[in-house]
Parts: C-alpha cells; sequence; structure tokens
C-alpha cells in the first residue's frame, strides 16, 4: 500500500471506530448494545493490525470480541425486563452535558500527551530481539509471555481461576456443586445443531493450529484456548452435550492443571537455573512448550466456565 | 500525523467516550459494557506506544503489546465477575439497579420482575 492510500485507509477505520464506539454507548436497547460491541471489537482488530500487532489482533478478535461479546449478549437477554426501569434513572439533560463535558477534557489531556510523546520512542524491542535466540521461539511476543517477562502470564492464569471461583461462589446454596447456565437445548434449533456439528471439528483444527505456530508467529495459547472455549459453547448451546456440574473432580483438575504446572515449572527453574520461572541453558523451548500445551485445555476450560456462569440448577 | 499518532487519538477519544457511558448509564451491564470501551482505549494506546517503539526488525515493541494479551484476558475475567455479580442481583430482587433509595423504584419495577 503506498503511504497515502494507507492514510486513508487509518483515517476511514478510525471514523468506523468512533462510529461505531459512539452507537454501542448510546443506543436504547441494551441488546443491541451488546452486538454494536461484538462489531466494535472487529473493528479493533484492523487497527490492532494497522498498528503491526498480529497477536494482539487475535487475542482481542477472540476473547475482547468474541467471548466477552457472547457474555454480555447472554446477560442482556436475562436483564431484558428491568430495562425500562432502568431508563427512568437515566440522569437529566443539564447533567448529562457536564458529564459529556468533563469526559472531553479527559479525552483531550490524553490526545495531548499521546501526541506529545518523546521522539524517537524509548523501546524494548533491541533488547527482546538480542535475547530471543536464547529462547528458541521465533515471536518475540510468545517470548516476552513465556519468558521474559512470564511471571504476569503465571498471574494471569490464577486471576483466571479467582475470577472462576468468585464465579462459582455466587451459586445459590441448593444448587452449589450443580450445573451452570441454562438447561440443555434451551435455545434448539436444527441450524444451530447443523452449526456445531459442522464447526466445531474445524475450530479444533483451527485452534490447534494457532496453538502450534504459536513458537514463531502470530498466535499461542490465548488464542486457541479462546477458539477452543467458543466451540464448546457453541456444542453446548445447541444442545448436543450438556455442561459438566461444576463440582466434577476432572473439571477441576483440567482448570487448576495448567497453573500447577506452570509454578512447577517455575519452582524448577529455582533449582536449576537459580531464579524462580528461569530456564536451563538449552532447554528453554521444551519448557515454554510444556508450559503452553498444559495451559491451553485450563485456559479454554477457564474461559468456557465464566461464559457459563454460577450452577444455576442441580444435576 | 502517521497511523499511530491518528489511531492514539482515537484511544483518547474512546477513553472519554467510555468513561461517560461508565457514568451516565444508569443501567449495571451497560456500566459494565462502556467500561470495556474505556478499557479497550486504554489497551489502544498501549499499542500505540509499541508502534511508535517499532524497530529491529519488529513491527512494534512486543512487551507492551505482550502486556496487552494478559490485559484483555484479565478484563475478561472481571467483567465475567461483574456481570455474574449483576446476575444474582437480578435474581435476588428482580431489579438490576445500583440505586440505593430502591422503595419508588421497586414500585415501578413491581409489574416487570
Amino acid at each position: 500500500m503506498t503511504d497515502a492510500l494507507a492514510l486513508a485507509f487509518d483515517f476511514g477505520l478510525a471514523a468506523l471506530v468512533l462510529i461505531v464506539a459512539t452507537w454501542t454507548l448510546l443506543t436504547r436497547e441494551t441488546a443491541a448494545a451488546a452486538v454494536g460491541f461484538v462489531a466494535y471489537g472487529l473493528l479493533l482488530t484492523l487497527v490492532w493490525m494497522r498498528l503491526a500487532a498480529p497477536d494482539v489482533a487475535l487475542t482481542e478478535a477472540a476473547i475482547g470480541s468474541g467471548v466477552t461479546g457472547t457474555l454480555l449478549l447472554g446477560a442482556a437477554a436475562r436483564l431484558r425486563p428491568t430495562e425500562a426501569a432502568a431508563e427512568a434513572e437515566q440522569p437529566g439533560k443539564a447533567m448529562r452535558f457536564v458529564v459529556a463535558l468533563l469526559c472531553a477534557s479527559v479525552s483531550a489531556g490524553i490526545a495531548g500527551t499521546i501526541l506529545m510523546l518523546p521522539d524517537p520512542a524509548p523501546t524494548l524491542a533491541a533488547e527482546a530481539a538480542a535475547a530471543l535466540p536464547e529462547t528458541g521461539l521465533g515471536n518475540a511476543v510468545t517470548a516476552v509471555l513465556l519468558s521474559f517477562r512470564s511471571i504476569d502470564t503465571l498471574l494471569e492464569t490464577v486471576v483466571l481461576l479467582l475470577a472462576l471461583l468468585g464465579v462459582w461462589s455466587l451459586a445459590p446454596d441448593r444448587v452449589w456443586g450443580g450445573r451452570p447456565g441454562p438447561r440443555d437445548g434451551a435455545y434448539q434449533s436444527e441450524v444451530l445443531t447443523f452449526l456445531a456439528q459442522i464447526l466445531a471439528p474445524f475450530g479444533i483444527v483451527v485452534a490447534m493450529h494457532f496453538f502450534w505456530i504459536g513458537a514463531d508467529a502470530p498466535g499461542g495459547k490465548f488464542q486457541a484456548a479462546a477458539i477452543l472455549a467458543a466451540m464448546w459453547i457453541l456444542v453446548q448451546r445447541a444442545g448436543l452435550v450438556d455442561s459438566p456440574p461444576v463440582s466434577r473432580r476432572w473439571l477441576r483438575l483440567v482448570v487448576v492443571a495448567g497453573p500447577v504446572v506452570f509454578l512447577a515449572i517455575g519452582f524448577l527453574g529455582s533449582a536449576t537455573a537459580g531464579a524462580f520461572l528461569a530456564y536451563p541453558e538449552g532447554y528453554a523451548k521444551p519448557l515454554i512448550v510444556a508450559i503452553e500445551a498444559a495451559l491451553l485445555p485450563s485456559l479454554a476450560a477457564a474461559l468456557a466456565l465464566l461464559v457459563a456462569g454460577p450452577p444455576a440448577r442441580t444435576e | 500525523m502517521n497511523g499511530a499518532a491518528l489511531f492514539g487519538v482515537i484511544a483518547a477519544a474512546l477513553v472519554g467516550l467510555g468513561l461517560y457511558g461508565l457514568i451516565v448509564h444508569p443501567q449495571p451491564l451497560r456500566k459494565i459494557l462502556s467500561f470495556n470501551v474505556l478499557g479497550s482505549g486504554v489497551f489502544l494506546i498501549f499499542g500505540v506506544v509499541a508502534r511508535r517503539g517499532a524497530g529491529a526488525g519488529m513491527g512494534g515493541d512486543p512487551v507492551p503489546q505482550a502486556l496487552v494479551i494478559t490485559g484483555i484476558v484479565v478484563a475478561f475475567s472481571a467483567t465475567a465477575l461483574a456481570v455474574a455479580l449483576l446476575l444474582r442481583l437480578f435474581e435476588e430482587t428482580g431489579r438490576a439497579s445500583l440505586r440505593s433509595d430502591v422503595s419508588n423504584a421497586n414500585d415501578e419495577a413491581g409489574g416487570n420482575s
């Protein structure tokens, strides 16, 4: 693309993002806003591509837009009866105007700061590139996630677990340990069943592809886990399988296995390489692949269970 | 103005938009949605900073990019927890309102719940 054409594309994309975001925030119906949010997320995916961040683009499309969108849509459908009462609580025109002014000034402040960022920008790209060969990986983002800053990733998987614990704790006592979500086949339709049967095998193959190429190309366990979770949600919503009761031991083992393996390899590093989460020389890549392989099912299960919500019915 | 600066301005606008929705919308689910828009604006600022730090054969600094990937997953976790809390509130009370003076609102919503 020539520079002028690229800039024209960027301006068009930027305008679209702003329009869809504004519509999403101002539209009346919450369900419509949730659909708008999904479209907004997909547009952001394009922005991430334009910012030369394909790994983030994949994560945004899969988790930021897809899985979050599913969650918001489901909640919007449940909360539809409360919509009218909520509308009556809207603050008055003058109040909204003042809030809009204040928010605009926040935006102006941030925009000014961004435009005044130092040039040349400080960057760790050179250091990352220099240290990349030691990890045996080709994708610098994966190297940051699982080698240079692996403590962040470890804590993040723990945050997912904590969120899941929090969601499960919201179950009423009588259904504790039961199955989450609505009864199987609650949304049953032939088209959905057909789609689930056809799409799920392809989705699993695509997820495995993203998982495997993540070492050297854009992709990785988060994106793959989100696709796997999406396939599970699809198959479950179509009524082909029922979600398992959360009290099942195997389910809990799957959910905690990833972080446990991650921690174990971290402590192995303290014993053999002199620091927590350090990898012994020459073993970085196999250990990273082992962590990713252990995390994939755990992340997929945690994402799917977070969307499914707290237990809602007994076994 | 180059692409990174343009998206930086857009990111700032998204933060403001999300903040406005968060304050103005009375319905908690809309607040959660607005908060996600606000968050995506913050993530985009990271992306712009990463893009400006392009070098060493990479299109962007991989460190902020990796932080954003972590951030997106954590934002999803927080959203899931917030939605679960809200749905539980709705189940318990038949309402989804954050207002503390509930007596009037309760009567109005009574027919709907």
